[in-house]
């Protein structure tokens, strides 16, 4: 034995050597088996009925045309997102400011722009060219240089992306606003009375601040922006949803090209989660004594946590056996 | 250093400050008695023009702050003029108003980098020198809410001193900390006052304001009722107001 086992126990408090037993939770043990007998059926369901065809799915999931239609869909999202973002914050800050022609300006687009449907805006987009089927340079109201088509100058992809970027800065605007408004107003104040520039007040002080109101609802913007862009499908572009119809159309295999678009939806805003909780994370800081710790952290930690009550298991039964002879 | 001249303001219908009068010389140190909603505040913060004044002027070592005098008229300064005459003003708020993104001593370096663009190698020296005189060295990398309230408000005495200003401003420094740690923020500005900075305090400390200051400024009402050296104002009141208010917090 490696533990030299004490001949005579030293006399301690009585309490402190029972043995504790865990409360017993008899109904959390019955709503286990009910969800896992219900877990079962559904898996049960989506592997035997044939109907699901999963074996077309995994035919498609990585075909050239629909991972061509993927990345079109991130393409568009990520122009949406971004120039939404933008052009909602430059909204933002025109609704913040003193000029009420540029208020006016900002609440009139953000009006128009989220009272009217999407995928009404996006046909009018898709139709520019019949209003206008030139669009001219030069001096405003005065002689132009010259003139391009709209359609060369806008073509259905970018037509898309402006649309959805239009449509998506007049939600970003409010979000953005919020959070500066978010922001306690001695922060200003402060960086007023050290003479810090307007616009680093905004970009540095004040934006940064903004950011822990802003990510969390700009992230359910996005993973609505990925979904959004299946209504694009109705200018004939082919990002994810179209496709997938075009290649059901002409195979007959609706279902199992569903959840192929299912499946890359899933991913999409899967990995979109994912960074959001690490931007999250990012302007955290300074905002709570502690950060909370990354998943790859946490496992970490319950690891050495699971071994050192193992550690300590053992040894207390090697005291025990040790003291029991 | 500093004059006030007929100063007056109003919100709306309330008139805030009726006329105020006040000057105060280089290396001097003014202590602003009074009770709450006497005009005490906005007096300080017109003085580096947070608050615009609707009648009389001020001015900091000679120079007329938020206006620029051409022949009989007054010129309204753009904001950015009036960032850069705020350079020379340091402000410490009863909040405290640290940046919660930024770490001690970024709160101290930003700044002088980003007000007056002094090079950052430059800035980082002198923050971590001014943390250490205010006595927080220790605590350069942490963020404000990591650090207690007297720490927070040397932090702040620190930031507003890294723009090396001509005239320092309190607005309550010691209001809005607990009892305990009041002493440690009192301590900071007496040193100050020793070194010669000038000072404006808003305070309810009458310690502090018999100690050190040179000049004891009461206000009532908007207006200034008393002042003078701190025997005369705090040890024999001469208007009734003003030993009324000293019987209540003494």
């Amino acid at each position: 034995m490696s533990a030299p086992a004490p001949t005579k126990p030293a006399p301690v408090d009585e309490i402190s050597t029972l043995r504790v037993v865990p409360a017993r939770h008899p109904w959390r043990w019955v709503a286990t088996a009910i969800v896992a007998v219900l877990l079962a059926m559904a898996i049960n369901a989506l592997i035997t009925n044939p109907a699901w065809d999963w074996p077309t799915v995994g035919e498609f999931v990585v075909n050239a045309s629909i991972l061509e239609a993927v990345r079109l869909t991130v393409v568009l999202t990520l122009l949406g997102v971004g120039l939404g973002f933008v052009l909602g914050t430059v909204l933002a800050l025109m609704r913040i400011s003193h000029s009420p022609l540029l208020q006016a300006v900002s609440w009139t687009y953000i009006w128009i722009f989220r009272s009217v449907p999407l995928i009404l805006q996006l046909l009018f987009w898709y139709n520019l060219a019949i209003l206008y089927n030139e669009i001219r340079f030069g001096v405003p109201f005065g002689p132009s240089f010259f003139g391009v088509g709209t359609m060369e100058l806008i073509p259905p992809v970018a037509a898309a992306a402006l649309g959805l970027a239009l449509h998506q800065a007049a939600y970003s605007a409010e979000i953005v606003r919020s959070g500066f408004l978010s922001v306690d107003s001695g922060q200003l104040e402060a960086a007023a009375a050290l003479g810090i520039p307007r616009t680093r007040q905004v970009w540095r002080i004040i934006l940064p601040q903004a950011m822990r109101t802003i990510i969390p609802t700009a992230g359910n913007e996005v993973v609505g922006m990925v979904k959004g862009t299946s209504v694009v499908y109705i200018m004939a572009l082919p990002e994810l949803f179209y496709q997938v119809q075009v290649v059901y159309t002409r195979n007959g295999r609706v279902i199992p090209l569903l959840l192929v678009a299912t499946f890359w939806y899933l991913v999409l805003t899967t990995v979109l989660t994912v960074v959001q909780y690490y931007v999250e994370r990012y302007y955290a800081r300074g905002s709570a004594r502690a950060l909370p710790p990354t998943p790859l952290q946490r496992v970490r930690r319950t690891v050495t946590e699971v071994r050192a009550r193992a550690q300590r298991r053992r040894e207390q039964s090697e005291l025990l056996s040790g003291g029991a002879r | 250093m500093v004059r006030v001249r007929g100063v007056h303001k109003s919100y709306g219908a309330l008139e805030v400050l009726k006329g105020v009068d006040l000057d105060v010389r280089t290396g001097e140190v003014a202590v602003v008695l009074g009770p709450s909603g006497s005009g005490k505040s906005t007096l300080l913060r017109s003085i580096n023009h947070l608050e615009k004044v609707d009648r009389g002027y001020v001015s900091v070592g000679g120079e007329l702050v938020g206006y620029r005098r051409a022949g009989t008229r007054l010129h309204e300064l753009k904001e950015r003029e009036i960032l850069k005459q705020r350079t020379q003003i340091g402000f410490v708020f009863q909040s405290f108003n640290l940046f919660p993104h930024l770490t001690a001593l970024e709160n101290v370096a930003y700044a002088p980098v980003a007000s007056q663009g002094r090079p950052r190698r430059d800035v980082l020296p002198l923050a971590r020198s001014l943390l250490e005189r205010v006595g927080v060295g220790d605590k350069a990398d942490a963020y404000p809410r990591q650090l207690s309230g007297g720490q927070q408000q040397r932090v702040a005495i620190a930031r507003a001193l890294a723009l090396q200003p001509r005239l320092v401003l309190f607005d309550e420094p010691t209001s809005a900390l607990d009892p305990e740690l009041v002493g440690e923020v009192l301590d900071v500005m007496r040193d100050l006052a020793r070194s010669g900075t000038t000072m404006i305090v808003v305070s309810h400390e009458i310690g502090f304001a018999r100690e050190v200051a040179d000049t004891v400024v009461f206000m009532d009402d908007g207006r200034i009722v008393e002042q003078g050296p701190p025997s005369e104002v705090l040890g024999a009141p001469r208007h009734e107001r003003t030993k009324a208010f000293l019987a209540k917090v003494l």
